[in-house]
């Protein structure tokens, strides 16, 4: 096997030295009752070729999104990613390294996350983010832990019913038993509805959650929900799921959110099926004690000389076991590292063009489906990249019609959104063409002949 | 030995402090479409602070950046319970495959069948190696499964009428055990072991409040618990269900299957056991297994397979919800996949066999110089302490020297049971040569703490940096640039 360097000369070897006769031997400890008494009953080894060819055969019957004209997104985000992104991470002193607990020779992994803290910081206008999460949904229910765990006693959580259906169910299953309320604020236009929060509010919510942009694709006005919020001592909870809209619109942080969360995967990572991404997770300077997962901090060696290590660990699992901040141990380093490059590769000006031009393509897609006879745009105000659209006919035999000309023509809402049974979300990105864009619009058209 | 050379270091600004105004390192298309700008008082100013570097300055800063890791790659990596195999290259060819790295997770299932079947042929895989019928892929990590298995063990007693609020945990158990269990609501009762879990420590904890006990099989000793089936039996005896934490899996394939043996739940860990990469801390990915009677409180959506068509199941209603958005870390599953076809049953059953000789070795070669606190016969890894080191020398300073001699540490202070714990897990694909080097350096530092302790006092003197000050970071926290 090429992943075992044993001979067997160096085999009888060892065990020479260990003082046994046999491999069996060393397994003395584990009782006869316990062993499996067959072999595993797996197929045999394969070799590189053979794997690869069956792998292949496996990736080929998948709707890749190089070959269909994709206008999904939903929380994944169809973008370019530049060859130098792929290229760095393949590396593997970085992917091949584990977390950095001995500073001095992981120095690499270190400084990159220092900087990947920074930027993200910087995006979401916060004073502290840290090394990441799994994801944007297990992020937003670990923001809303940080919020009961400081809100004192107060029990309650509203949750927009605009938030991203995911996220909501895993706060849900995050906290069924952890003695908080779940509470949903009801929807107008496609954004939170204002008047309603306003009333939902008071002492007893530790934290209202709201997404931006929504999961309609709609720009929530955080700015007034901030005020509600803060009105009555809660923490606003901003989730951005399609973090690209914050190089263009107005950062949660100026707009008065306490904690930003989200996910990352539009910065370079591919999308995989939806995994890994990586959550991203920052917070004013007073919760920073309360923030869950690693955290580098600058400091010095010895001879006084620049360096990072994983600090303020006395939060965590290791050292504070079942009183820690949250279970989790790891953070998403390789996804971490993507983020990072891609975001570097960008700066300050092509992250601002890259989301122009996602904010004027999906416009344009808005208004030609707009004029469609029988097709409507459900919610006014901004939007990005996504939103939504009332279909004249029912959405699944219309996304149907549209894969039979290799279209992937969005999400249907009917399930999550029962009150939007002809719904169909939408998502447009730079990776969208216009003669992709017209190429859907006739193909909806077609339905109406 | 890697201790002669003097390699070049170069030095490496942060991104922020390169960054020069309007210099730029992307390529955008040009707009095909009329350019359109929301509306003004919602737009925000330019990014302050936010690089501005070409492609080449990125380039460059990244790969000096990684000049100052060490990975599995780089050398010898004996962190003890992370089981830092090498990562087989072709897995990261196969996860790049544009058939899976390139599809979204909304496309209809019928669209996807590739992804699919691989999910369910991994399910079935795992099952094989772990004896648990039912599995869930959708976990991010080891601590999320332990987060879920618990979650599902709390299910099934309330699906029962039970409201059980306790979970023993031995004092042997990783951190993230009590915190998983905590974050389900449940209170934890740490019980005291000798090395090894005893079935009266157990039995003087157990009551009809207990929902679970969790247990780590081979324990963070690398002993087997040799009274496993038997606790099992007691702890299912008084209603209550076992958790197996699966970090070290590694020792047990094809030799003794969890599943088989009264265990009720376990996570594995793909990025320990099943060789992908630990990505300087993720992502990894933590399936859980089951048995039959936890199999409707799996994370929802599950996979079903009908005729050779496969489907994911939403209708479950007493799912424990979901943990993250989607389906897993679907592009660690790819990995861990052709691993297994790689392998095969039988490479899988060596590459146990090959860890416990590895781990043994180890132990032969250095007992007697290190303290060894437990002589039970040890699987896939060694415990040594900090109890034969004289001259003020402690594990950390061991550890620090270690780097001088080319080497990651092994795993230090963990667990908590043994004083100044050195936890050396080698892993099954490090040859007989590295391992002989790298005995040869522990026992060179051994004679050292005996005649030079200043040697390591002062280590590492060959790393980028030297010894960090920790306590400074945590005192002053500096989080992020300016």
């Amino acid at each position: 096997m090429r992943y075992l360097p044993h001979t067997d000369a160096e085999i009888q070897d060892m065990l020479g030295t260990i003082g046994v006769g046999s491999i069996d031997e060393l397994f003395s400890g584990i009782p006869q009752n316990c062993r499996l008494q067959r072999d595993l009953n797996l197929p045999a080894a394969k070799s590189e070729a053979e794997a690869m060819a069956l792998l292949g055969k496996l990736a080929a019957k998948n709707a890749c999104s190089d070959q269909w004209d994709t206008f999904l997104g939903g929380g994944a985000y169809n973008h370019f990613s530049p060859a130098v992104v792929d290229h760095l991470v393949s590396r593997s002193e970085f992917y091949t390294a584990y977390t950095p607990y001995q500073p001095e020779i992981s120095q690499g992994t270190l400084q990159a996350i220092f900087e990947f803290q920074t930027m993200i910081c910087q995006l979401t206008g916060m004073d502290v983010a840290n090394a990441s999460m799994y994801d944007g949904g297990s992020a937003c229910a670990e923001a809303v832990l940080l919020a009961v765990r400081t809100g004192r006693k107060r029990r309650r959580i509203l949750l927009s019913g605009a938030l991203n259906p995911q996220y909501r169910q895993t706060v849900a299953t995050y906290c069924q038993h952890l003695d908080v309320e779940l509470v949903q604020v009801p929807v107008a236009a496609g954004h939170t509805d204002l008047k309603a929060l306003e009333s939902m509010v008071d002492d007893n919510v530790a934290a209202v959650v709201v997404g931006y942009p929504n999961y309609f694709g709609q720009i929530e006005d955080l700015a007034a929900i901030a005020k509600l919020t803060g009105a009555a001592g809660a923490r606003l909870i901003a989730a951005v799921a399609e973090p690209l809209a914050l190089a263009l619109f107005k950062s949660p942080g100026e707009l008065g959110a306490d904690v930003v969360v989200g996910e990352g995967q539009s910065f370079g990572i591919p999308l995989s099926y939806g995994g890994p991404g990586i959550g991203f997770f920052a917070v004013k300077n007073r919760d920073m004690r309360a923030l869950p997962g690693r955290l580098v901090g600058e400091t010095v060696d010895l001879d006084g000389k620049r360096g990072f290590v994983l600090t303020l660990a006395t939060r965590e699992q290791h050292i504070r076991r079942e009183k820690a901040t949250s279970n989790i141990c790891s953070n998403q380093g390789m996804c971490t590292l993507m983020v990072g490059i891609y975001l570097a590769l960008h700066g300050k000006q092509g992250l601002r063009k890259l989301a122009q031009v996602n904010y004027a393509k999906a416009a344009y897609a808005k208004a030609q489906i707009a004029a469609l006879t029988g097709f409507e745009i459900a919610f006014a105000g901004e939007h990005f990249n996504e939103f939504v659209v009332l279909c004249p006919e029912p959405v699944a035999a219309l996304k149907t019609r549209l894969e039979q000309e290799q279209i992937l023509g969005g999400i249907a809402l009917g399930r999550d959104f029962p009150e939007l049974p002809n719904g169909l979300l939408v998502c447009v990105t730079e990776q969208n063409s216009r003669e992709q864009i017209d190429r859907l619009v006739n193909a909806l058209a077609g339905g109406q002949a | 030995m890697n201790t002669d050379g003097r390699g070049l270091v170069l030095d490496e600004k942060l991104l922020f402090e390169q960054s020069q105004p309007d210099r730029i390192g992307y390529s955008i298309s040009e707009l095909d479409v009329p350019s359109a700008t929301p509306q003004d008082n919602l737009l925000r100013d330019e990014i302050e602070g936010f690089p501005e570097l070409s492609e080449v300055d990125v380039v460059r800063h990244y790969t000096r950046l990684s000049s100052w890791n060490y990975g599995v790659d780089s050398g010898f990596y004996p962190l003890g319970s992370c089981t830092m195999k090498y990562n087989p290259k072709v897995n990261e060819a196969a996860a790049r495959l544009p058939g899976f790295a390139g599809i979204h997770p909304q496309t209809p299932e019928a669209l996807n069948q590739g992804a699919l079947e691989l999910m369910y042929q991994l399910q079935q895989a795992l099952g094989e190696v772990s004896g648990f019928p039912c599995l869930t892929l959708q976990p991010a990590a080891g601590a999320q499964g332990e987060f879920t298995g618990m979650l599902m063990i709390r299910a099934w007693h309330e699906a029962n009428g039970q409201k059980r609020h306790k979970v023993i945990i031995p004092d042997t158990a990783h951190g993230t055990n009590p915190a998983s269990a905590a974050l389900c609501g449940f209170e934890v009762v740490t019980v005291a072991t000798d090395g090894m879990l005893s079935k009266e420590a157990v039995a003087a904890v157990l009551d009809d409040e207990v929902a679970a006990l969790m247990v780590t099989n081979p324990n963070t000793l690398g002993l087997f618990e040799k009274d496993i089936r038997e606790i099992c039996e007691l702890v299912h005896a008084h209603g209550g269900l076992v958790y197996c934490d699966g970090a070290n899996l590694n020792a047990l394939m094809g030799i003794s299957r969890p599943g088989d043996i009264g265990i009720d739940v376990m996570h594995f860990n793909l990025h320990k056991t099943f060789s992908t990469p630990h990505g300087g801390g993720g992502p990894g990915a933590g399936p859980v297994g089951v048995v039959e009677k936890l199999e409707p409180f799996l994370p929802c959506p599950v996979i079903v397979e009908n005729q050779g068509q496969y489907a994911f199941d939403y209708e479950r209603p007493q799912s424990i919800g979901r943990v993250q958005s989607f389906y897993g870390h679907f592009g660690i599953l790819v990995r861990a996949y052709s691993y297994i076809l790689a392998m095969g049953g039988e490479g899988l059953k060596r590459a146990t066999q090959l860890a416990v000789l590895n781990a043994n070795y180890i132990r032969a070669r250095l007992e007697g110089v290190y303290d060894l606190p437990n002589p039970q016969r040890s699987l896939h890894e060694v415990v040594f302490s900090e109890a034969a080191l004289g001259n003020g020398c402690h594990t950390l300073d061991v550890a620090k020297r270690l780097i001088d001699y080319g080497y990651h540490p092994p795993t230090i202070y963990f667990p908590l049971v043994v004083r100044g714990a050195l936890m050396i897990e080698p892993t099954e694909t490090e040859s007989k040569q590295v391992i002989d080097e790298f005995c040869e350096a522990m026992l060179a530092i051994a004679r050292e703490a005996e005649q030079e302790p200043e040697k390591l006092h002062n280590a590492p003197t060959r790393a980028r940096v030297r010894r960090l000050d920790e306590a400074a970071a945590a005192r002053k926290p500096k989080l992020r640039w300016m």
